[in-house]
């Protein structure tokens, strides 16, 4: 780990000044992805700014019935609130889908956004990688790319997202609040996260000098018909092949609204409005959930180890669905798939 | 601020409660937890085992609950309140984990335990895990790499009996 300067602040309006002001800088707030890229020499801040301390701690209501996650409420927090528990269980079985009950305690809503990809070129710096360094290349398109993306890449990069709840969110529609040197503003957390371009550096659409401050589920929480399904190499503590948050509102046996975001396959959530729209009004039929996978995986690009994610995607978009109408979610600790 | 990274910062005043004992020490921003606990307060008791929070073998319980010390800069916990493995013992006696993890044999070589065991005083403040499935999962940020997983689970249970 580089030496670097530690600043605390308390007030949201120090850490923008501080940061805007040196953007070699960096927040941290759980810690537990910066620290380890600096223990790689992968991040070299010239400065943390601790904002562990800020005022961002709280889940509230909102007056049109969604609710408000502040940025620096643990994942653990937030998994287990009652008001995730019971109204967007979807957010609470993805949160408890990654890294482990340790993890959780100390990784915070907002870092969770901003966690890095786990593309094995980006950590191993004697590799060329185009996000660590812009314009060096790309290692894993032409190595070893089992773990990468298949849609949404470009020839600078096919690294994947590693977020579980960010898929969730995605699905959800959730919204990022963020504060920054030009006031406050929002954006979707589909609009968030960015696809790698020409410019797979820059992960997120977050300004110099902005902060996420909260995280807000509008009302609709699919808390009777939902699956968050996560296939990956051991059954616990890994980071997705394929994962589903699958998210249905039935009447019936007629979907009436239908959302299925998928992790471990793009630069960021992956969903298809097209999909969505085509399940709209139809049976919760194998057939329509077959017609949706279709339409999500439409175009998939994969590379020499990584063909078998479209079949694995397609597999698991069904399966999820199939739980979620059911109203039989995948179970994050009994691991059977049902 | 391009020379920033080339400055060595001063070291920072900070206080920990450790184990019940406030300790004042000084350090440099880079310092962990860990290292604080083990090359500052020399509580080696917590162990470093892969220093990335993929072995859960340097967990320890900060106000509570069970954390990756590895990934954890001391000077951000100021004031914080840290239970380690030398700590769960209460006059003299040992904590009922410690007896159960005995009882069942729940180690080979022994260099994971001490997470282990901190880890599993968390899950069972957490009260989430009811089965044995439960406690594998939410167990699942220790590696035990001499394989003693049934014995440990075997133990927790034991000890979730007695809690």
């Amino acid at each position: 780990m580089n030496n670097f300067h530690y600043s605390r602040v308390t007030d949201v309006a120090d850490a923008i000044n501080l940061l805007t002001a040196e953007p070699s800088a960096k927040l941290i707030a759980g810690g537990t992805n910066l620290l380890d890229l600096m223990k790689g020499n992968v991040e070299r801040p010239s400065r943390l700014i601790d904002i562990s301390r800020l005022p961002f701690r709280d889940i509230e209501e909102t007056t049109d019935g969604g609710l408000r996650v502040g940025a620096l409420v643990p994942n653990s927090d937030l998994a287990y609130h009652p008001s995730i528990e019971q109204r967007y269980p979807l957010l609470g079985s993805a949160i408890l889908a990654g890294a482990s009950a340790q993890l959780r305690n100390m990784a915070s809503a907002g870092g969770n956004l901003m966690q890095r990809t786990r593309c094995v070129y980006f950590y191993d710096t004697s590799t060329p990688c185009n996000k660590r360094r812009p314009g060096g290349g790309c290692s894993a398109i032409d190595g070893v790319n089992r773990n990468h993306a298949i849609l949404g890449t470009s020839p600078s990069c096919i690294a994947t997202s590693p977020s579980d709840m960010s898929v969730a969110l995605a699905a959800l529609g959730a919204l990022v609040h963020i504060a920054g040197p030009s006031g406050n503003r929002t954006i979707a957390v589909t609009d968030f996260h960015r696809l790698p371009g020409e410019t797979p550096h820059i992960d997120t659409n977050l300004g110099i000098g902005e902060i996420i401050t909260a995280v807000e589920l509008p009302p609709r929480g699919f808390s009777q018909n939902y699956s968050y399904l996560k296939i990956r190499d051991r059954l616990s503590y890994a980071f997705a092949l394929v994962s589903v948050a699958a998210a249905l509102e039935l009447e019936g046996n007629t979907i009436i609204e239908a959302r299925v975001a998928l992790g471990g396959v793009a630069h960021k959530p992956w969903r298809s409005l097209e999909a969505e729209m085509g399940l709209r009004g139809q049976r919760t039929t194998v057939e329509h959930f077959s017609r949706a996978a279709d339409l999500l995986l439409h175009g998939a690009k994969t590379y020499a180890h990584n063909g078998f994610k479209v079949e694995l995607a397609r597999r698991a978009i069904i399966r999820s669905l199939v739980q979620a109408a059911s109203a039989t979610p995948q179970s994050q600790a009994h691991k059977k798939i049902t | 601020m391009a020379d920033a990274a080339n400055q060595i910062p001063d070291r920072i005043p900070i206080s920990l409660i450790v184990n019940g004992l406030r300790h004042t020490l000084e350090l440099v921003p880079w310092t962990t937890l860990l290292d604080a606990l083990r090359e500052h307060l020399t509580l080696t008791g917590t162990k470093k085992g892969c220093d990335h929070g993929q072995c859960g073998a340097c967990t320890v319980l900060i106000e509570g609950r069970r954390v990756n010390s590895c990934l954890t800069l001391a000077v951000m916990k100021d004031g914080s309140e840290i239970t380690t493995i030398e700590g769960l013992t209460s006059d003299g006696a040992l904590h009922p984990l410690q007896q159960a993890f005995i009882d069942h044999d729940a180690f080979q070589c022994g260099y994971c335990t001490p997470g282990q065991i901190c880890s599993a005083a968390g899950l069972l403040a957490e009260g989430r895990a009811k089965d044995a499935d439960e406690i594998r999962e939410l167990m699942s940020g220790n590696l035990c790499r001499c394989g003693a997983y049934p014995n440990i689970v075997a133990a927790i249970q034991q000890a979730m009996g007695r809690s």
